[in-house]
């Protein structure tokens, strides 16, 4: 009875030690190249990325990967994760090297479906993020500030503006 | 049983979703659209007709008292499988399913055909049974999307044909219910007719 136990425990670690093994590279592979294509989403064509590297700001550590253009860093792509209203929100945020907002894009969320979803989808407000100065008010028209919130969706678009004010401020303490 | 019947039988008399009704948590959580629903089928599927296959292998030098441990390893290996593939070779599947994936382990259905179908059969229709139960599960779950996705989302298989949204609740949990309860209803009515 022990005997068949450990002998089944036996073989199925030992293939499955195999498989690891066979997809190890694949799947390193495959991780890669969705980050690399949730960076170039967010930053100027033809940049030269470098390793990632973390950054400290306000308690918090974000992950980030500097881009250059002839041996001058171009743009950042800061990952910057917020509490939305279902849950994390994390984005990719490209910002050019004057402060300036490039392009944003979301890598997870749980937002409601067709309410806070949207930011994903919802045109008008992912436009809005190309070419957002840096220097502009970070908080929803409802707050005073200068972003188009996604409809019904507030504390949804609140998220999405702070992880993207974060995300700026990181880029700001870096260049400084 | 002929080998053809062992296999249709998964669709209509012996359906997972609609007749047995097992599997309900894959079942509710991931047919959000019919391409989820599809390939969650899909990757039940494969765990299904291969842990389906080594059970009716080892099943009879297997004592009685440790035959539900030695099935359970046998079925996480293979879903631990799965996972290292698809997260290798379609990593946007794998995150889409996410936590449902190693879920397969728990799988009522998996379990159960071990149990009830593998562990006294040969290979050959224990690998058929498994791909007859698998598909009928993947055409339930299918269905379940088709429905959820055209109310939910005015789209199907990511094709949408109307514009702006759907009926919310469609995608969220209590749609899931909704179209489940219905489709069981419209199945049995079916069954009952012929």
């Amino acid at each position: 009875m022990a005997l068949c136990l450990t002998a089944v425990c036996l073989i199925c670690s030992s293939v499955l030690a195999g498989v690891y093994a066979l997809t190890f590279e694949p799947i390193k592979a495959a991780s890669q190249k969705a980050l690399e294509q949730s960076i170039s989403a967010v930053l100027p064509e033809g940049l030269e990325l470098s390793e990632a590297a973390v950054a400290n700001q306000g308690g918090q550590t974000y992950e980030y990967y500097a881009a250059s253009k002839a041996g001058e860093t171009a743009a950042y792509a800061v990952k910057s994760t917020v509490i939305g209203f279902g849950g994390p929100l994390t984005l990719m945020v490209g910002i050019l090297a004057d402060g300036s907002v490039y392009n944003t894009s979301v890598l997870s969320h749980s937002e409601t479906p067709g309410l806070g979803a949207k930011c994903t989808s919802d045109a008008k407000f992912m436009e809005q993020w190309k070419g957002f100065p840096a220097n502009a008010n970070f908080s929803v028209k409802k707050d005073g500030g200068d972003v188009d919130a996604i409809t019904a969706s507030t504390i949804t678009s609140r998220a999405y503006t702070l992880a993207v004010k974060n995300a700026v401020d990181v880029v700001k303490s870096l260049s400084k | 049983m002929s080998k053809l019947s062992i296999i249709t039988k998964g669709f209509i008399k012996d359906n997972p979703t609609f007749v047995l009704v097992l599997g309900m948590c894959p079942t509710l959580a991931t047919t959000t659209s019919a391409m989820n629903g599809l390939e969650m089928g899909l990757a039940t599927l494969f765990v299904l007709v291969l842990s389906n296959m080594v059970i009716s292998a080892i099943a009879p030098l297997v004592p009685d008292k440790v035959h539900i441990p030695v099935y359970i390893v046998v079925i996480a290996t293979f879903v631990t499988v799965l996972q290292f593939v698809m997260q290798a070779y379609t990593p946007g599947a794998y995150q889409t399913l996410g936590l449902f994936i190693p879920l397969i382990v728990v799988n009522c259905i998996v379990l159960g055909r071990a149990e009830a179908f593998a562990n006294k059969n040969g290979i050959v229709d224990s690998a058929l049974d498994g791909i007859g139960i698998g598909l009928g599960f993947t055409a339930s779950l299918t269905v379940i999307g088709i429905v959820r996705e055209i109310l939910g989302s005015g789209s199907i298989f990511g094709w949408k044909f109307i514009s702006g949204d759907g009926i919310l609740a469609f995608v969220m949990a209590p749609g899931a219910f909704l179209a489940l309860g219905y489709l069981m209803v419209l199945f049995n009515k079916f069954l009952k007719k012929n």
